[in-house]
């Protein structure tokens, strides 16, 4: 059990190349928490870094009231889940759980305990005796699961462990990871580029991008306020729609808010209605229907602007400018081509100053 | 993906690999067939009669007891060059695997002597360690070891071993950096996370995982050591002093070219030519099996 805080961590490559600029983070005892970003943002690099994989070259990473810079990973009490599992695949299952316990001078007997424990717990018994090779991804990942979860560390770290499964074993592994962690009670630091990853399993959600922090909290504290359009483009999918509040349509529709005269609206695609009124101090849209996308429970409604502005930040996962999601319950949508009209109340608007990089209050 | 090819004509694939057909046909299986021929026949001192002698060669061969001299003196001459020679290229790969600056430079250097020729090997070494000429020489002497491998002939066989065990470093070093590339870093990071100290993630981690590179390596250096070792005897101790440098192969030459006795030449390089095809079996059977652990 243990606390991780970083404070101004940094990395510059020899080269130059500065991978994290200045992160703080502090993560609580038994707290799960979770770096997303695009890939390139350093998160992983981070990662490796509070494991001891890479040298730090600026700040403090701190495990448990100790600051563990220049210590070996062996040596900082921590387990990590790699994206490739990276088990040694010339031992048996058995082999890999006991290989970190026997590296540590543990009895026999103990050990034998400990990884029969774990291999209940994540249902490997009966492959014990099997080598990774003959396993498949799923039991592979549970394999790398395990050989965490028996050393007992202080912290585990996770990069990515999912992202080489299938959609549908990913869920179900996720929820796992979550069981698990809960019912250890484990602080764990969990890398992920998927932000649907990153909403259920946290408990701490760090935004990453360019190196950089870009907000840092509860999962759905960011998703309801984002702290710059990066983040709001990022967290949700579909993204948040996003638009300059430039044109007089829409500047006309916000006077009055301080983001009014230049500056850039954010509505979600679900907080849109397709609706003939305007609600109060709320904004509305015409838009042309471009393509229609039914996934059953839900329908997303692609739709263009006449009015074609050029938004002003381009982040990932940005619609082109002047495209306009919005995400209605059921199968009932309008015909492409048709004309239609959506809004959004005030409370559901979101505003940022013109750089994208300060959200302000309506 | 279509792996058979169409030719419009019938003779052209077999023009095409008739050049190498002609090759394999006049340089091995020819004089591999002289030299079956030959071990049936004896043929007396001055060359004017042959007869047929069925295994007779053989049968003298095997009552022989220099023959098991030499039979017992390859094989130790083979392990020691393979062991000094793989353990040596291993320890180099080892430490020019870690990312350093200039790695490829000394990388590329390490590669170097393999291109020297085995003559050139051990002319290259009697420059340094002939008794009266050699460079080092003097210092061993200097250390009080009485250095004179034209005389000593244990002094003379580690002198071959060491000068073939050199020449065979930069081929297993080349292998060997290529094993330890292909094992994923993430593996060794998580035995350093998994508490494993450098020496114990290298015996328990990354020399299983090299086991495969090791074995082929085993087999590529019997089978040099067996063969290809010939031109460095025969420039450093021509078989000597007495027979204690004498390998299987140097024999061949001696009994055959310089003793007179074909026949029994012949049926030697018959032995040898089983014991090369039963090598290069174990080789392929164990290339096809891709996974060994």
């Amino acid at each position: 059990m243990a606390n991780v805080t970083l404070r101004n961590v940094r990395k510059t490559y020899p080269g130059g190349f500065e991978a994290i600029k200045g992160v703080d983070v502090d993560v609580g005892d038994g707290q799960f928490c979770v770096l997303v970003g695009p890939s390139g943002c350093g998160k992983s690099t981070l990662l490796r870094m509070v494991a001891g994989l890479e040298t730090v070259t600026g700040g403090e990473i701190d495990i448990g009231g100790r600051v563990v810079n220049g210590i070996e990973p062996a040596d900082r009490d921590i387990a990590m889940v790699f994206q490739n599992y990276a088990l040694y695949p010339h031992m048996s299952v058995y082999n890999n759980m006991a290989y970190g316990l026997r590296n540590r001078g543990m009895a026999e007997a103990e050990i034998r305990t400990r990884v029969d424990e774990a291999a209940r717990v994540l249902e490997l018994t009966s492959m014990l005796e099997r080598k990774p090779r003959q396993l498949s991804g799923g039991q592979r990942q549970r394999v790398a699961m395990g050989r965490a979860i028996v050393r007992q560390p202080k912290v585990f770290l996770f990069d990515e462990p999912l992202s080489n499964l299938d959609a549908k074993l990913r869920i179900a592994m996720r929820v796992e990871i979550r069981k698990l962690q809960r019912r250890l009670n484990t602080t764990s630091i969990y890398v992920t580029h998927d932000q649907l990853e990153a909403m259920t399993l946290a408990d701490i959600l760090v935004v990453m991008n360019g190196g950089q922090v870009e907000q840092v909290g509860n999962p759905l504290a960011i998703y309801e306020k984002p702290a710059t359009t990066f983040v709001a483009s990022f967290i949700g999918a579909p993204p948040m729609n996003l638009m300059s509040t430039r044109p007089e349509e829409i500047r006309s529709q916000l006077a009055g808010s301080a983001a009014a005269d230049a500056g850039i609206l954010g509505i979600r695609p679900e907080d849109f209605v397709i609706t003939d009124q305007t609600p109060d101090g709320g904004v509305a849209l015409p838009l042309t229907v471009e393509a229609i996308e039914r996934v059953g429970a839900e329908t997303f409604v692609y739709g263009s602007r006449e009015q074609e502005e050029q938004r002003v930040a381009a982040t990932p996962g940005e619609l082109p400018p002047g495209e306009i999601i919005v995400r209605i319950p059921g199968t009932e949508a309008p015909a492409i081509g048709q004309k239609i009209r959506v809004a959004a109340v005030r409370a559901k608007l979101h505003l940022f100053s013109a750089d994208g990089r300060t959200r302000l209050e309506a | 993906m279509q792996k058979q090819a169409i030719f419009q004509s019938k003779l052209l694939p077999y023009a095409l690999v008739a050049p190498q057909l002609a090759i394999v046909l006049v340089f091995f299986y020819w004089p591999a067939l002289q030299a079956v021929i030959q071990s049936f026949l004896l043929q007396d001192a001055f060359g004017l009669s042959t007869s047929f002698v069925w295994f007779e060669n053989y049968i003298d061969l095997f009552k022989e007891p220099a023959y098991f001299e030499a039979i017992l003196r390859t094989f130790f001459f083979s392990f020691a060059i393979a062991v000094s020679s793989l353990s040596f290229a291993l320890l180099l790969a080892v430490m020019a695997d870690k990312p350093l600056r200039g790695s490829m430079l000394y990388r590329t250097l390490l590669i170097w002597p393999y291109a020297v020729a085995p003559p050139v090997v051990g002319v290259l070494w009697i420059f340094m360690l002939h008794p009266s000429l050699g460079v080092l020489s003097r210092y061993l002497r200097a250390l009080g070891i009485d250095w004179n491998p034209l005389l000593d002939g244990d002094q003379a066989a580690a002198l071959i071993i060491l000068a073939a065990a050199w020449k065979q470093i930069s081929y297993n070093f080349l292998f060997f950096l290529a094993g330890l590339q292909s094992i994923p870093r993430s593996v060794l990071e998580a035995a350093a996370i998994d508490g494993a100290r450098p020496m114990r993630r290298f015996w328990t981690v990354t020399f299983p995982l090299l086991s495969p590179t090791i074995f082929f390596l085993l087999v590529v250096n019997i089978v040099y050591a067996f063969f290809d070792t010939f031109g460095i005897i025969d420039t450093m101790t021509r078989g000597g002093p007495g027979k204690s440098t004498e390998t299987l192969v140097y024999k061949v030459y001696t009994d055959g070219l310089l003793g007179g006795n074909l026949g029994s030449s012949a049926a030697q390089s018959v032995i040898l030519m089983f014991m090369v095809i039963v090598l290069t079996g174990i080789q392929f059977r164990f290339v096809e099996r891709k996974v060994t652990y």
